[in-house]
């Protein structure tokens, strides 16, 4: 195995095991601000339980998103040193950004809410939380921006043999950037609020701390509806944007092998990516794609067959990522909607209950799925267009990087099961009793 | 001044205070099985650090990605060439975190006994390895023009390295114990004023043996020798070090744990400026070192990046010293009855 594929697989790894964790951080700070807000306002106590309630589920969670994400900005140098040679120009200053105007605001805040709870009123408590929130939303922001720089390079030129700054303004305005953005802190509400419903229905069915989850429900199934219909507009803008930018993602998320107008949907397909057609197809609906593409039922989408063979992305991960998040999605909105009619007779509906019990994990395989599709799919490019991943890992040797990623499987694996441990057990024990 | 001369002193000083700051955390780690005689004294000690450490954790972030954006070559070449240790210290910072965050959340001896296993090698593991790292930078790295490294992994635990490693274990003692000494009250103060000033009985003679080994395993006085005003930085490093057993002996904490404060960042400018300009120097050809000027990013990249840190960094110091000013008092036992406390 060589040190470029080992590196991948260690990086993959490391990142979709940290974004197990960002999206509940950047979603459920915003609704545990919301509710100490709450409490902070009216007094009522149902809103103090509440808060910290969720509150514990965040810190378990939080810590896990932390720990994981600091080895992340470090394999960029030990993993891909010259990728980081490369474009350190540009993609480093937007990681200091990150840590030096976001991370440090949401890290220093965060010991002052767990420990400050005597020492500030509820008002500046509840405030301490907002301050989280915003700083958290803001390092998604500056990462993101740093990703779509590698999905869509712009203001660069090149000189000396590396890619330089020439416009920090279009660095911070790429149209793929804000695309990712409203995209993804929207998903991450999402999954908050599946998780809250999630967990909530699990103490409804048992008919306990009725005080504490009807309202959380309530409140994750509002935000869920209006984040799951963003989600999915925000995920059709995507769509149009990459089939200008990137034709060879999308021919892959469809698995579309022929040039041609008024190319169709196929509802089911198995990729056969060596004779470079489908195997079985079944269900295919004209114009469909060129519709998703381009908002025209009579594009031209550029088949895989037309993109040379070195540059095409993974087909099979893309199209069952692809498939697997749109499915999903459509899913949200269905449950959603759904619940909002019976919002005010929840205890009345335990098969929704139920149901919304088990889709709690949903959301999260809807968003790494999303992941696949965006990274894998931008293969084999590492900054599109610009430098391919074969040429950006580090010289280092296969026994070193597999052994790291041998030590990320292990201490992964460990805290994952350590983390589900707590989070399942803080929820079985639930809020405090009411004091009355 | 030039603009990477400028940038050249602030990745230094952001290194020195990711080691002020997260040192007293390391410190107070590393002698957390051995001075936390009970479960109270323990937890005592993760609370006294528990509003603070993830803040001052920031700071390694903060100086890894300024290394990144304001010298990429130095960043690709450092981080790649010493593999092997940063991997240990990233998951030994790991370990340490969650066992910070989790030791408290079930109280059975068992679950805690791992966690606080994990506490000591968590702390003192990343003490050590910056402290080699650092004097391994100092001898300089054998790389070659094309940021190929040619070392073996364990060559970095050369005597010099050691003693590095040894110093900054024993900086950090002093500093969490000093930390240590301001949060705490009756006997496990008394203890931690002990092993401050025992610790910095040992830190004394193990500084002096470093300054004389960097004269015969490294370039770092080329600097001093031709401005001899630069000695000047290193006595008030002495006088720094010297003056926290002063303060200690006076029972005045706080200035204590600022003296070791000083003497931290100062230790870390006595490298920086016998480094300058280099960042990263080869051991193989001093041609192929690193510096401020042949590995630094774009102009335009070094302007912004000033502006962002002129004013942010700023306003990160404020509200941490807001947070450090709020938690000031010692830990009482009302705080460690806490449902959040660690």
């Amino acid at each position: 195995m060589d040190p470029v594929f080992l590196s991948r697989l260690q990086f993959a790894a490391a990142t979709m095991f940290h974004f197990l964790f960002v999206p509940l951080t950047l979603g459920l700070s915003i609704l545990v601000a919301y509710m100490e807000t709450k409490y902070a306002r009216t007094g009522k106590e149902n809103y103090l339980r509440m808060t910290k309630f969720w509150g514990k589920l965040f810190l378990i969670n939080f810590a896990l998103g932390v720990v994981t994400g600091i080895t992340l900005e470090f394999q960029f140098g030990t993993n891909w040193s010259r990728y980081s040679a490369y474009v350190g120009d540009i993609f480093g200053s937007l990681l200091a950004i990150e840590a030096s105007v976001a991370f440090f605001l949401e890290s220093t805040f965060i010991g002052i809410w767990i420990f400050g709870w005597k020492k500030l009123s509820p008002k500046a408590h509840a405030g301490v939380m907002w301050v989280i929130a915003f700083a958290g939303n803001m390092s998604a922001v500056w990462i993101l921006l740093a990703n779509g720089f590698m999905q869509n390079p712009v203001g660069y030129v090149i000189r000396d043999g590396r890619a330089e700054l020439d416009s920090f303004f279009a660095l911070i305005t790429n149209k793929h950037g804000i695309l990712e953005i409203i995209h993804v802190i929207p998903s991450a509400l999402l999954l908050s609020a599946f998780f809250i419903m999630g967990v909530a229905a699990w103490h409804l069915l048992r008919k306990q701390h009725l005080d504490v989850f009807e309202p959380s429900f309530r409140i994750g199934l509002v935000v869920g509806l209006v984040s799951a219909v963003l989600v999915a507009v925000t995920g059709d803008m995507h769509g149009v944007n990459v089939s200008k930018t990137q034709p060879a993602k999308l021919a892959a998320m469809e698995s579309h092998w022929e040039t041609q107008t008024r190319a169709p949907l196929v509802l089911f397909a198995i990729p056969d990516e060596e004779n470079e057609r489908n195997r079985i197809e079944i269900g295919a609906i004209p114009g469909i794609l060129s519709f998703l593409g381009f908002h025209d039922f009579n594009a031209e989408v550029t088949g895989l067959r037309d993109i040379p063979k070195d540059e095409r992305p993974p087909v099979l991960p893309t199209f069952i990522g692809f498939r697997t998040m749109v499915g999903l999605g459509t899913l949200f909105i269905l449950l959603t909607v759904y619940g909002w009619f019976k919002r005010n007779k929840l205890l009345e509906n335990p098969t929704y209950l139920k149901i919304m019990m088990f889709s709690l994990p949903l959301p999260y395989i809807a968003i790494e799925m999303g992941w696949i599709v965006s990274e894998v799919g931008r293969q084999p490019w590492i900054v599109y267009g610009l430098m391919k991943t074969a040429e950006a890992a580090s010289p280092v040797s296969t026994t070193q990087v597999f052994t790291s990623l041998m030590g990320f499987i292990l201490v992964y694996g460990l805290l994952g099961a350590v983390g589900f441990f707590l989070m399942a057990k803080t929820v079985k024990e639930g809020p405090e009793a009411a004091t009355r | 001044m030039e603009l990477q001369t400028i940038w050249f002193f602030l990745w230094g000083l952001l290194w020195a205070v990711f080691f002020m700051t997260s040192g007293f955390d390391f410190g107070i780690g590393t002698i957390y099985p051995f001075a936390g005689k009970t479960d109270t004294d323990r937890r005592t000690m993760l609370n006294a650090i528990g509003p603070l450490w993830d803040g001052n954790e920031v700071w390694l972030i903060t100086a890894g990605g300024v290394t990144f954006a304001a010298f990429p070559l130095v960043y690709a070449t450092m981080f790649s060439a010493l593999y092997t240790p940063l991997m240990l210290i990233l998951f030994a910072l790991i370990f340490r975190g969650v066992a910070i965050h989790f030791r408290s959340k079930i109280d059975t001896p068992a679950w805690k006994k791992v966690w606080d296993f994990l506490i000591f090698i968590g702390s003192f593991l990343p003490a050590l390895l910056f402290g080699v790292a650092f004097a391994n930078i100092f001898q300089g790295i054998p790389f070659d023009d094309q940021g190929l490294y040619h070392g073996n992994t364990l060559r970095l635990l050369n005597p010099y390295g050691l003693l590095g490693g040894l110093l900054f274990v024993l900086l950090f003692i002093v500093h969490g114990a000093n930390w240590m000494a301001i949060k705490s009250a009756g006997a496990l103060q008394t203890r931690m004023v002990a092993i401050s000033q025992k610790t910095w009985l040992i830190l004394v003679p193990v500084a002096v043996i470093f300054l004389i080994a960097s004269y015969f395993a490294t370039d770092l006085y080329a600097n001093y020798f031709q401005y001899p005003v630069l000695f000047f930085v290193t006595l008030v490093n002495v006088a720094a070090l010297l003056s926290i057993r002063y303060f200690v002996h006076k029972k005045t904490y706080f200035k204590a744990w600022f003296a070791s404060a000083v003497t931290i960042v100062l230790c870390t400018f006595f490298g920086i400026i016998g480094l300058f300009p280099a960042l990263f120097p080869s051991s193989m050809n001093p041609d192929w070192h690193l510096t401020a000027f042949n590995a630094s990013s774009s102009p335009l990249t070094l302007k912004i990046m000033l502006a962002v840190v002129l004013v942010f960094i700023p306003i990160v110091i404020c509200y941490q010293i807001w947070a450090y000013h709020l938690f000031k008092n010692p830990v009482t036992q009302e705080d460690l009855d806490m449902d959040e406390a660690y």
